[in-house]
């Protein structure tokens, strides 16, 4: 296992598939000369050449297409959102093309095709650079989405995610690019979809969360053991497919559960995990399932302010102990 | 079912040209009598389908929007004339046509029409979603100016592959205005894409006429924005079509360098099948008028002056028209509706083994 930061495990997935498949190429603004907004492409250029590490104009619709019609006829290409808000001037081509190519042909064209960077808040950054846009995303039949926590999640989604054959969406997180991790060194190191993962197992309470968000509540379980309160936490990883048995198996093993998302509550992940729960495990509860969300607001620029709006620890804690009657 | 890199694989080979117009511009083209006959049949093949669609949406047997190219056959018989089956076309709504020529079965689209699980896309697309991956045929697009970007990409994937293959992306002067034309030609003429961008300049997107929509009247003028080299055609004569297409596949072939092509036309019918024929916004007399400039009956008309067509050879190739039409409303009826299997199927690459990928839980309905 090496130890490395959630950005050079994207690199390496990236150069990994690049090197096992020709068709495999990345574009984007950014991702060559200046090696990647984020530095998540470095080295890449010089590795591979221009025609396969493409730095485009700011014309995020136009590439997107570009990318969803070279995918149709065979190519495998990664799309850089420098963030995903600037993705909504793509969403055509993501929600209209991409997502139902596969079925207005009857089945005769696929789209392989990742389109992936940062979703949702870094520090300070405002109302339109601070969104989490799962749940848009999530809403299309069609897409595949999921959203690694570590390093070596990073790896393992994204070559899963450049490998299947059907438009997947990979959200990453800002403030994790720097995050530091063990990466087992296996080129062969995928995360399928639909697969969610335990990332601390517990008795108490169940907290189901994904992407930043499975750090904040890790350092609430920490918290909440110095309370003699268990918590797991169920780190989803791929919001669709939706690892449904894991999602079930934890609210069996706690009967409490905890959403924890960074998006906004308005039909957010957390609103369909607890659909999903009252309608698969209701008897298995000892109490409502609580949410933990984004403010339902655009996102405010002063300190104070943003720190109310963005889920945290505190809330995760609070959320616990409301499941758990304390 | 074939994916785009199994049928790509087929076809990267360098094949020769199918047939090599004559460059001295002779008159017709320099084609001899087969090959217009061959135009001919593809056009009144392209009325009569059209016709009997018109005739099947009266009955209730095509639903939804259903958009007839009739008046505008000149445009896709020219310009796909000087294509070989390995390049790519890809197109709007208004596409019966186009696919037909590209080589679907007048059953197969039919079928498409009625919905039926014999169409093209299993009755998934319909109308407006006809797609070919054996033919090259990338649809079938109803978003306006949706498949410029996907024409695009079309066009990097063979500069990528370094084929000698072109792709040729249709859409209506409507599409002109949309951010997608703008950004496509802006990365095709950058990166040296060989597309050719075909603007069927029909006058009219729904009713909103031309100069009501453009601060800029002459399309082509807008590739100097790009740096693209572009032309104007007469939308209604299959030779003008043809040699003002030829120049620019030659040019992307050999050079890779994408132009941009206005050809001027004109709708004969409504918008789509629920949009009368002149409406409010044209004329009785403005229809009437257009119509006097028939790209079929103007095709005839120099086919004959050349003594390269006589009555029973017109008479005959529009017989088969009617009859391959007729067989292919015939076959649509009788082919079954797509099962309820076909539900969930082509959402996605893989099905639904453990009810993880549609959140009304598939099992549920079954
Ligand atoms: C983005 C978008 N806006 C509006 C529509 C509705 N609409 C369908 S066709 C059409 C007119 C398009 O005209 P044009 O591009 O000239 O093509 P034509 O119908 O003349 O072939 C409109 C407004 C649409 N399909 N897509
Ligand atoms: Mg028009």
């Amino acid at each position: 296992m090496a130890v490395m930061t959630y950005r050079e495990a994207l690199g390496q997935a990236l150069a990994e598939e690049m090197e096992r498949d020709p068709d495999v190429f990345l574009m984007g603004e950014e991702v060559g000369v200046y090696q990647g907004a984020y530095k998540v492409s470095k080295g890449l250029l010089d590795r591979f050449g221009e025609l396969r590490v493409v730095d485009t104009p700011i014309t995020e619709l136009g590439f997107a297409g570009l990318g969803v019609g070279a995918a149709m006829v065979g190519l495998r290409p990664v799309i850089e959102f420098m963030t995903f808000n600037f993705s909504l001037l793509a969403l055509d081509q993501v929600f209209n093309s991409a997502a139902k190519v596969r079925y207005m042909s009857g089945g005769q064209f696929k789209c392989p095709i990742v389109f992936r960077g940062p979703t949702g808040a870094a520090l300070q950054l405002s109302a339109q650079h601070s969104q989490a846009l799962e749940s848009p995303y999530l809403h299309f039949p069609g897409l595949k989405l999921c959203t690694p926590a570590t390093p070596a999640d990073a790896k393992g989604l994204l070559k899963a995610a450049i490998r299947d054959d059907d438009p997947v969406v990979v959200m990453e997180g800002e403030l994790l690019y720097a995050l530091k991790g063990e990466v087992p060194e296996d080129r062969e190191l995928l995360v399928p979809p639909g697969t969610a993962e335990v990332k601390r197992p517990g008795s108490d309470v169940s907290i189901i969360t994904h992407g930043k968000m499975v750090h904040v509540a890790l350092q609430a379980a920490a918290k909440l053991e110095q309370e003699e309160i268990d918590a797991e936490v169920l780190d989803l990883r791929w919001l669709r497919p939706l690892d449904i048995e894991a999602a079930l198996a934890t609210v069996y093993k706690t009967n409490r559960v905890v959403c924890v998302e960074e998006g906004w509550p308005y039909l957010g992940v957390g609103a369909q995990i607890s659909t999903l729960i009252q309608e698969e495990a209701f008897d298995y509860l000892d109490a409502p399932v609580v949410r933990v969300t984004q403010a339902d607001v655009p996102m405010p620029y002063s300190k104070n302010l943003e720190k109310l709006a963005k889920p945290s620890v505190e809330r995760v804690i609070a959320a616990c102990h409301k499941v758990l009657y304390r | 079912m074939p994916d785009g890199r199994a049928a790509n694989a087929k076809a990267t080979s360098r094949a020769p040209r199918v047939e090599e117009p004559r460059r001295d511009s002779q008159r017709l083209g320099g084609l001899d009598k087969e090959k217009l006959h061959e135009l001919l049949s593809q056009m009144l093949l392209g009325r009569r389908f059209e016709e009997k669609s018109a005739e099947s949406y009266a009955l209730g047997k095509i639903g939804g929007f259903c958009h007839l190219y009739i008046g505008q056959e000149a445009v896709a018989v020219g310009a796909m004339s000087v294509l070989r089956p390995d390049d790519y076309v890809i197109t709007a709504y208004r596409e019966h046509v186009q696919a037909l020529i590209k080589g679907l079965t007048p059953r197969e689209v039919m079928a498409e029409l009625y919905g039926r699980v014999d169409g093209c896309s299993k009755g998934k697309g319909g109308s407006m979603h006809l797609f070919s991956a054996e033919k090259n045929f990338l649809g079938g697009w109803g978003i306006v100016a949706g498949q410029i970007p996907l024409g695009t990409g079309v066009g990097w994937a063979i500069k990528y592959r370094d084929e000698d293959r072109v792709c040729l992306c249709f859409f209506g002067e409507a599409a002109v205005n949309q951010g997608a034309f703008h950004e496509s030609l802006n990365m095709a003429a950058l990166w040296k894409l060989p597309v050719i961008f075909l603007v069927e300049n029909n006058r009219f997107g729904m009713g909103t006429a031309w100069e009501r929509a453009s601060s800029l009247y002459d399309i082509a003028q807008k590739a100097a924005a790009y740096d693209m080299p572009s032309a104007v055609a007469d939308g209604m004569d299959v030779f003008a079509m043809r040699a003002a297409v030829l120049e620019a596949v030659d040019r992307a072939r050999e050079q890779r360098t994408p132009t941009l092509i206005e050809a001027r036309c004109y709708r004969f019918m409504g918008h789509s099948m629920s949009d009368p024929v002149h409406g409010v916004y044209r004329t009785k007399e403005e229809v009437e008028e257009a119509k006097q400039k028939d790209p079929i009956r103007i095709f005839i008309d120099q086919l004959r002056e050349q003594d390269l067509l006589d009555e029973d050879e017109l008479n005959e190739l529009d017989a088969r028209a009617r009859a391959a039409v007729e067989d292919a409303a015939e076959f649509a009826e009788k082919s079954p509706e797509p099962g309820p299997e076909e539900l969930y199927r082509d959402v996605y690459a893989q099905e639904d083994v453990r009810g993880w990928l549609y959140f009304d839980r598939k099992d549920r309905l079954e």
